[in-house]
């Protein structure tokens, strides 16, 4: 059930959801060895079976929705590979969402900081793109005009506290140019349009990683579809969704639908792993908006990964030109694999690029730690994941990391980086294009 | 209630404070174990790191009369390790280390806390094997496995968890540690006190280590699917493999509505369209391997299988176990509670068996998928219902009470590998009789004299009154 339809009932969102939801846990424990908070602790409330346990007692009201069930709402990755290790069928994603929509309408973990930080950021940057594009243009002036290396040689951060030392540490290279202006708003198919297709720039995407974007257009042309590309796209709302801000999800998602009618489509194209499993779940999301609920379900029947897509519309494979050999291994994003069950096409997507050997990544699917904004709200025990997965890429010995979604491509730059590991992390799309490039 | 503040300070004082759980939030996730249905708060959960902690802990809850309920990871499915009222729940999860790996002696010791996977793969890495498979073995701990004596799919070839464990460490109620046992294939010496804490579902004493028996790793495996538009083929097929004189490692079947919940879940192309699905796995000599996958493979086709498909590889064999291995939890896929049982019968009587449980099934109108282990007789009929259901709830009680005395009368028993916990308690004493109650009473009296560990499970015990 929708939360938004529950709310206006006036009870909660957690006794409001469909008690079949909560009951379909039958605690066999099956989920305990797939999570990373469990595995790290081996606490039973810091595992999936326990959080829902206490979800459950809220529902039954043997419960308070107190502070430290906020906290453990806000601990839980939302990884969802409980869902995938889950025999019987737990939609933990749904419980999880209406968890924290429940810790936010009680205001539990309220603090003049937490207000001002996710006003400023969910409710306020990620709500407008051009928000956050002159925020995007700010950083990049920043970087370009050599005050952040100026800045940082200077040693005046050393009297920031830690953990902005540590953010700023963290902070990611802006593009030189944005998707706007890499991307055109409309790329005409390469020999012959088989499809036409709309293409998602995202929000962080587009800041940080537009030129993965420039590259899923320029694949798409190459595999005979017409892209179009809108400019100045709204946030797809997943990290509202998922930060327990419903309302605002829904406008993001019907500004979205606006923007992309799906019965102009054949497919609507994300790249980005966490944004692709929202993306996918738009009718759930407005099933009680009679205005949008058909469209919705029109527009979850369009959204296709990319790699998803390339798979399933034949992929073209880039012709023989011998291209440089490389050792790739492959990290799987939580919501790419577990969110929306894509695990083998990103690996089929790399094994046609000529040169290329694929090396297995051992826990390949376990949680790098970015899982949305967990890195800046629980550093401890994103660190912790962080280092784990830096170890298994080291014991690979391959040249580059190949991953699907901005959280993660940023969280492994970073850990390279300060695990002093000289190797490449690119999207697979990228290494794709690459590889077409050089036929020419 | 909450617990004391007196009690608190003196387990801070032991194990640490971030070793206590209290809070509300904390409990609530230890008020269960895998069993449906059953539901109470324990006082706190105590995380013991060493044989140390486990004493003062028992040492200290002995003499103030608290009651203790040993945990592992909580996979249970017949409510052992479901709390007392206020009890603490001693954790032993984190007691994890294999402590040895003698390959000489093909033995390996761990501590309790040690997942049963990860046993298997710590023999596995210097090519040793160790059978026992529980469904839960990617979770469930080594300590819990041998507390309830778990059994697995592999009970036919090799045996249960009895069968490969040949030394304990136990500690006693009143803190003295007790260890039975040793590395050698044969020993004699006295009672084999081993074989009485195995299967005693923490009331006893509390297992802080194992010293289990491992076997040559089998050189070679060959796993297939039959399947049949009868049950009664499926069980006929499984007759003539052991009438022919084969020994098959595994000897799973499932039913209409299993397979279809396994296979929605797992997707390793069952096929959902029959009435019984036999998984068949052979192991050994390669040479016999062959023969007999061969044999069987004629066998099941003889008895007019629709289909038998062969594991291409080790991959396809892994997934295709581990399918069924997720037949309980699939079953939840279809219903808000699912009710597992494990009845038991003697081989011959199974096809008896499985039609009876379809009457009652039918008698009750209740909804049941049934599985598992045809090679052994032992049952799985799984009741898909929901608890807040009650008058349907009364009814699955009556047909399980009508289960258990035919699993009787034909020679078996009301629980081939869960235990009795809480959930059979009931059902004991009509299985046992008077003196095996008496001298199991008895027996736990002179052991835990005050009642202290796992009190209400299994059965009932007066305290000894000079105790």
């Amino acid at each position: 059930m929708n939360p938004a339809g529950v709310e206006s009932k006036g009870s909660s969102y957690l006794q409001g959801l469909d008690y079949s939801v909560v009951q379909q846990c039958m605690h066999c424990g099956m989920c305990l060895p797939t999570c990373p908070t469990y595995d790290a602790t081996k606490i039973e409330r810091h595992s999936p079976r326990g959080r829902i346990a206490l979800m459950r007692a809220i529902a039954d009201d043997r419960l308070e929705a107190t502070k430290t069930f906020a906290d453990e709402m806000y601990f839980c990755l939302g990884c969802l590979a409980c869902v995938t290790a889950c025999p019987a069928g737990v939609n933990y994603a749904e419980l999880f969402e209406h968890a924290r929509a429940e810790v936010e309408r009680r205001e539990l973990l309220k603090s003049p900081r937490r207000t001002a930080i996710r006003s400023f950021t969910v409710k306020w940057l990620f709500m407008d793109h051009r928000r956050l594009t002159a925020v995007g243009r700010a950083m990049r002036l920043y970087q370009e005009l050599g005050i952040q290396s100026l800045i940082r040689g200077s040693g005046v951060l050393r009297l920031l506290p830690k953990r902005l030392r540590e953010l700023e540490a963290m902070t990611p290279k802006v593009q030189p140019a944005f998707s706007n202006e890499l991307i055109a708003r409309v790329t005409p198919a390469v020999g012959g349009r088989r499809q036409t297709v709309a293409m998602l720039t995202g929000c962080a995407q587009d800041l940080i990683f537009s030129d993965v974007n420039r590259d899923t257009v320029e694949v798409l042309a190459r595999n005979g579809c017409e892209v179009h590309t809108p400019p100045d796209q709204p946030c797809c709302g997943s990290l509202h969704a998922h930060n327990g801000e419903w309302a605002l999800a829904q406008v993001l998602a019907r500004r979205m639908i606006d923007l992309l009618p799906p019965e102009r489509y054949d497919a609507i194209i994300t790249n980005a792993g966490g944004c692709g499993s929202h993306l996918k779940h738009y009718s759930k999301l407005l099933e009680d908006d009679p205005r949008y609920a058909a469209r919705a379900k029109a527009w979850d029947a369009k959204v296709r990964d990319i790699h998803e897509f390339l798979a399933g519309a034949g992929l073209r494979p880039p012709t023989k030109v011998s291209g440089p050999p490389m050792r790739v291994t492959y990290h799987e994003s939580c919501h790419l694999s577990h969110g929306q069950k894509i695990v083998n096409q990103p690996r089929q997507v790399l094994a046609v690029i000529p040169g290329l050997q694929l090396v297995e990544l051992p826990e390949a699917n376990w949680c790098c730690g970015s899982a949305g904004i967990y890195n800046l709200t629980q550093p401890e025990m994103a660190g912790q994941l962080l280092e784990r997965k830096i170890g298994h890429i080291r014991s690979t010995g391959v040249e580059v990391v190949a991953t699907a979604n901005p959280g993660c491509l940023l969280q492994l730059i970073n850990g390279c980086r300060d695990a002093g590991l000289n190797l490449r992390v690119a999207h697979p799309i990228t290494l794709l294009a690459e590889a077409y490039r050089r036929e020419s | 209630m909450p617990i004391a503040t007196t009690v608190l300070a003196r387990l801070h004082a032991m194990v640490g404070s971030e070793n206590v759980l209290v809070s509300k939030e904390d409990l609530i996730p230890y008020a269960f174990d895998g069993t449906a249905a059953l539901h109470q708060m324990p006082g706190a959960v105590v995380f013991a790191h060493s044989r140390e902690d486990v004493v003062s802990v028992l040492r200290f809850a002995n003499a103030e009369g608290i009651p203790v309920v040993t945990r592992g990871s909580g996979t249970g499915l017949s409510g052992g390790s479901l709390p007392s009222p206020d009890c603490l729940v001693l954790c032993l999860v984190k007691m994890d280390r294999i402590l040895e790996v003698d390959a000489a002696n093909l033995t390996l010791t761990a501590e309790p806390g040690v997942t049963t996977i990860a046993i298997a793969e710590a023999a596995a890495k210097v090519g040793l094997f160790y059978p026992p498979d529980p469904g839960s073995m990617k979770i469930s701990t080594i300590g819990g496995n041998v507390a309830e004596n778990s059994g697995g799919l592999r009970g036919l070839k090799y045996g249960i968890t009895r069968n490969y464990v040949m030394g304990l460490e136990v500690v006693l109620p009143d803190g003295e540690v007790l260890w039975t046992g040793n590395k050698c294939v044969k020993d004699v010496a006295g009672y084999s006190l081993r074989d009485l804490f195995i299967g005693s579902e923490g009331t006893l004493g509390v297992i802080t280590r194992v010293l289990l028996r491992l076997l040559p790793k089998p050189a070679a495996k060959k796993t297939l699917v039959a399947t049949f538009d009868q049950m009664d083929r499926a069980a006929q097929t499984v007759s003539d493999i052991i009438a022919a004189k084969i020994i098959p490692c595994t000897l799973e079947f499932l039913d209409r509505t299993t397979v279809r919940c396994v296979e929605d879940f797992a997707k390793v192309g069952l096929p959902v369209d029959c009435e019984a699905v036999l998984l068949m796995e052979t192991d050994g000599h390669p040479a016999a391997v062959a023969e007999e996958a061969t044999q069987m493979e004629a066998l099941a086709r003889r008895n007019g299988a629709m289909e038998v498909r062969v594991a291409k590889d080790e991959a396809e064999a892994t997934r295709l176990a581990a399918a069924r291995r997720s037949a309980f939890s699939a079953l939840a896929r279809v219903a808000p509670t699912t009710i597992l049982e494990d009845a038991t019968v003697p081989r011959s009587e199974l096809a008896r068996m499985i039609r009876f449980v379809d009457q009652v099934a039918r008698k009750y109108e209740l909804r049941i998928g049934t599985f598992g282990h045809m090679g052994d007789g032992n049952l799985h009929p799984t009741f898909l219902t929901d608890e807040r259901n009650h008058a349907e709830m009364e009814r699955v009680h009556l047909a399980f009470r009508e289960i258990f005395d035919e699993a009787i009368r034909l020679g078996g028993t009301i629980t081939g590998e869960h235990g009795i916990g809480v959930a059979k308690k009931e059902f004991l004493p009509g299985f046992a009789g008077e003196a095996s109650m008496r001298v199991m009473r008895e027996l736990r009296r002179v052991l835990d004299p005050k009642g202290i560990l796992n009190p209400g499970k299994m059965f009932d015990v007066v305290p000894n009154p000079s105790a």
